[in-house]
């Protein structure tokens, strides 16, 4: 089980593991609550670029279309081909199997992310 | 903004977990669970939804039938009792004030089922056309209900099964035998008038319910008990709409609105062109055929990725129309759109683009609905 107290967060719903300098990357099991059964995901490939806060990929669900932030700037180097061929799985275990890319970065970025503490207080007062 | 109005089932829902979301000016469920879940319940076994937010107008006197063939685009007077009638509430410029189903109760007495968004409107067209229509009193009594009733359905295969499982459920005026699609009985739950109609908004075989407010909540339990055995989930709105979707049905403020003529959305049929007066007639009348407004088209493309309302339509590199429903169809798992195009590119084999935010996605116009059910 995850800690989600050791994860960070954005304000667009991502979280964030970080281990060294690898940051794995998936969204919220608030988001995924709001968008409904997942049915499409997009993700943007291996060996790419993504820029923190910009939008790196799409995530459909039967009622909408949520888009995929880069939480931080970062070299794709993976991408969850099991969430591609079952998308359910960012219902199911959205902290978990539902992982979404692993980015090379720049650990001290996450300082700027939200603790589990403040991404709460954000979903509370929405 | 006002709050949105909650039905006499919330409780229930939010002891079931469901997410809410406003709609026509309701909090409703969108889901219990997972709206796939409860989309593939209704095609396989049944869903029960809470459609409580519907409104009910009361039509009633030696009048009642006249003043709704002047009042709708249908001809209601000489319907059947016990039968029901898909129509359309139009505008004097021939455009779609809301569509609702009308049933033909008992001798002089009629009931409109209209959509929660559109209650105002409708109350307000029926209230300028009876003024205009000129019946005494006693010959014809129009009442927004709305307030009264709640609403349930029981859709999909085992809807039957479960409704006649229900415990509570009385003095029906015929078997439901004797009920087929697009008719209606009055009964008994627990005591208070109930009428079991059979009409949906899913494409499947199904009943709808019609309760006093005050007796939802016991009708709902009774539904559930008698249906859990036999697969029945509550089913909130975001399956409703999937379902809905492949059924080809059109929803209001997606495929119908005041700017669409009914010849535009298929439903020319609904329109008896041939009564002497009655509201929209004569722009329709006026209009004669429109060669060149968009008509209302099936889109079927392959993959996952899905056109969205508002969602351009391409042929070549020629906008040609616009998505206004659009969904990964659960049941067929491609997706499916309604949209409306030029009449140029709308028969049945035209290959068209979606422009999926940049991204052109091949599809085909094709002939709705999208899901018939076999049986």
């Amino acid at each position: 089980m995850t800690d989600l107290d050791n994860l960070k967060y954005t304000a667009e719903h991502e979280w964030v593991a970080l281990d060294g300098d690898l940051a794995t990357v998936g969204i919220t099991d608030y988001a995924a609550e709001k968008l409904g059964d997942v049915v499409f995901v997009e993700l943007p490939g291996v060996g790419s670029t993504v820029t923190a806060n910009t939008v790196v990929g799409e995530i459909e669900s039967t009622k909408s279309v949520g888009e995929l932030y880069a939480p931080l700037t970062g070299e794709v180097v993976e991408v969850n081909d099991a969430v591609v061929d079952d998308p359910s799985l960012v219902n199911s275990d959205a902290f978990g199997d539902g992982w979404l890319v692993k980015l090379r970065v720049d650990a001290s970025a996450a300082e700027g992310l939200l603790d589990r503490a403040a991404y709460v207080a954000l979903t509370e007062s929405a | 903004m006002t709050e949105p109005r909650t039905t006499p089932l919330s409780d229930r829902h939010a002891a079931l977990g469901a997410s809410f979301t406003d709609f026509g000016g309701w909090s409703m469920p969108v889901r219990y669970t997972s709206d796939l879940a409860e989309h593939h319940a209704v095609r396989t076994t049944a869903g029960l939804f809470d459609i409580s937010h519907m409104a009910e107008f009361t039509v009633d006197g030696p009048d009642a039938g006249a003043f709704l063939d002047f009042a709708l685009a249908g001809r209601l007077s000489t319907m059947p009792i016990g039968k029901a009638k898909y129509s359309l509430v139009l505008a004097e410029s021939g455009g779609i004030v809301d569509d609702v189903i009308v049933y033909h109760l008992a001798d002089d007495s009629f009931l409109v089922i209209a959509n929660a968004g559109n209650r105002d409107a409708v109350a307000e067209a029926f209230t300028a056309r009876v003024e205009r229509f000129g019946a005494s009193g006693d010959a014809l009594r129009v009442e927004d209900a709305s307030d009264s009733f709640a609403l349930l359905a029981v859709q999909g295969p085992q809807a039957r099964a479960i409704v006649d499982a229900t415990d509570g459920i009385s003095a029906l005026e015929r078997s439901l035998d004797d009920v087929p699609y697009y008719a209606a009985v009055r009964g008994e739950f627990a005591g208070a008038a109930l009428l079991i109609a059979r009409t949906g908004y899913t494409g499947e075989d199904g009943y709808e319910l019609l309760v006093p407010v005050t007796s939802a909540p016991a009708l709902w339990d009774a539904l559930i008990a008698a249906g859990e055995p036999l697969g029945l989930v509550p089913a909130g709105l975001a399956a409703r709409d999937t379902l809905r979707l492949e059924a080809g049905m059109p929803l209001y403020g997606h495929e119908l609105s005041l700017d669409i003529v009914p010849a535009q959305a298929g439903l020319g049929r609904v329109v008896a062109r041939e009564k002497d007066d009655f509201v929209g007639k004569a722009a329709l009348d006026a209009a004669g055929e429109v060669a060149d407004a968009p008509v209302l088209v099936g889109l079927v493309a392959e993959g996952r990725r899905a056109g969205r309302a508002g969602y351009a339509i391409l042929s070549g590199d020629d906008t040609v129309g616009e998505i206004t429903s659009g969904a990964l169809s659960p049941t067929l798992g491609h997706p499916i759109a309604m949209a409306f195009v030029s009449p140029a590119v709308s028969a049945p084999g035209t290959e068209l683009t979606i422009d999926v935010r940049g991204t052109r996605i091949p599809a085909t116009v094709t002939a709705l609905p999208f899901y018939r059910r076999t049986k």
